[in-house]
């Protein structure tokens, strides 16, 4: 058994070794806000924070997971730079589909957090790894910049 | 996009380790390993994760050298370890590496022993004049990188034996360090890197990326390789040599 603390639940799950966090959070808990795109690190919507920092849920044996902190965006709800970015990314049209966006707003409250969001062209190159196929980006870097002043 | 079927051999015990890694592959932070294996690039029977073993996260200065354990992540590298002015060389290097997340999890000893030809490390290392420490079980041997780097994603590493730290040698006073990466986006592999280490009235020491892997270019670059004479040229600017 798989013993994973997610949100501050503690769940008892019967995994293969070869499932990935970011997997099992979607297929097995039902946590959805978490996303799957390119299954190999590059694409970035699949970020949550593995004892507070973020990291690629699709890189991540879920075993590899046990004994630490499981947070994903469902468990951010009420962080106050998550409220800001909600609302940052709601005013400057910072999303079309959405698949890209509980990645985005994960690596954008880094971001900030580490106090790297003083610049458009900070914001950029601190967003690299994070894909978006629909917006262009600049909505994303003005909400960013705006939520973390 | 889903690795084919491996099992998780977990251990703490560096003397179990050699009989472990028999029919399976070492696992640092797993930024490289796991998306091979979702692309089934490399398909193993097992995989031993390393982080467990005794050590493997240390930090320390210990004979003119700083150590660095084979476990310590490009984010706490980036964010400052060691003596100035090694520590922001260091942290130089270690943003320019791929993402924020990627760097929470992937560890200098998994990007040294994989040795991809367009990444930071191997070449940042040979420019410090560095070593790898490598370990079997309780027996220790020390390797400069330039002997450890054998070939483009090939080392001096013995079948049960890992890399166990890094140690950099703690630079004179005056010593300079330039460095230049050429990447198509902020975080890519490299198209081409070099780096370069001045210490006062010594050679310079000039590392560069190349198809076979990093490797010490004293001498000027082939012409047919545009991006890489400049980029030499540059890091060579950069270290003050």
């Amino acid at each position: 058994m798989t013993r994973l603390c997610v949100n501050g639940e503690t769940h008892d799950l019967a995994c293969e070794d070869r499932d990935s966090l970011a997997g099992v959070l979607r297929d097995r808990l039902g946590l959805t806000a978490t996303r799957i795109g390119c299954q190999h690190g590059s694409c970035g919507a699949c970020n949550l924070l593995l004892d507070g920092v973020p990291v690629r849920g699709c890189l991540v044996p879920v075993a590899l997971a046990e004994g630490q902190a499981v947070t994903t965006l469902e468990g951010l709800r009420d962080d106050p730079v998550m409220i800001r970015l909600r609302e940052a990314f709601t005013a400057h049209h910072a999303l079309q589909c959405g698949y890209c966006t509980a990645g985005m707003l994960v690596a954008a409250r880094d971001l900030i957090l580490r106090g790297r969001a003083t610049s458009a062209a900070e914001v950029r190159a601190g967003l690299a790894g994070q894909l978006c196929r629909c917006t262009g980006y600049d909505g994303i870097v003005a909400a960013v910049l705006q939520a973390a002043q | 996009m889903i690795p084919a079927p491996f099992t998780l051999r977990r251990t703490a015990d560096w003397d179990a380790l050699p009989a472990l890694l028999e029919d399976a592959l070492p696992l640092g932070g797993g930024q490289s390993l796991m998306p091979l294996l979702a692309l089934r690039l490399a398909e193993p029977a097992a995989l031993v994760p390393l982080r467990d073993l005794p050590g493997l996260s240390e930090i320390a200065e210990r004979d003119g050298a700083l150590w660095i354990g084979a476990g310590v992540t490009h984010a706490r590298i980036e964010d400052g370890i060691g003596p100035v002015p090694l520590r922001e060389w260091l942290s130089l290097v270690a943003s320019g590496i791929a993402y924020r997340p990627v760097r929470n999890l992937g560890t200098l000893g998994g990007s040294l022993a994989l040795h991809d030809p367009a990444s930071d490390w191997p070449v940042a290392l040979l420019a410090l004049g560095a070593s790898a420490v490598l370990r079997q079980g309780d027996m220790r041997r020390v390797l400069l990188v330039e002997k450890f780097c054998t070939g483009a994603f090939a080392t001096a590493l013995q079948p049960g034996e890992v890399i166990e730290a890094v140690t950099i040698p703690i630079p004179a006073t005056g010593t300079r360090f330039g460095w230049c990466k050429l990447a198509p986006a902020p975080g890519a592999f490299a198209e081409a890197l070099a780096g370069v280490l001045h210490a006062p009235g010594a050679a310079p020491r000039i590392a560069v990326a190349s198809p076979a892997g990093a490797r010490l270019m004293p001498e000027a670059p082939p012409p047919d390789d545009p991006h890489l004479a400049r980029l030499r040229d540059v890091a060579i600017r950069r270290a003050g040599a």
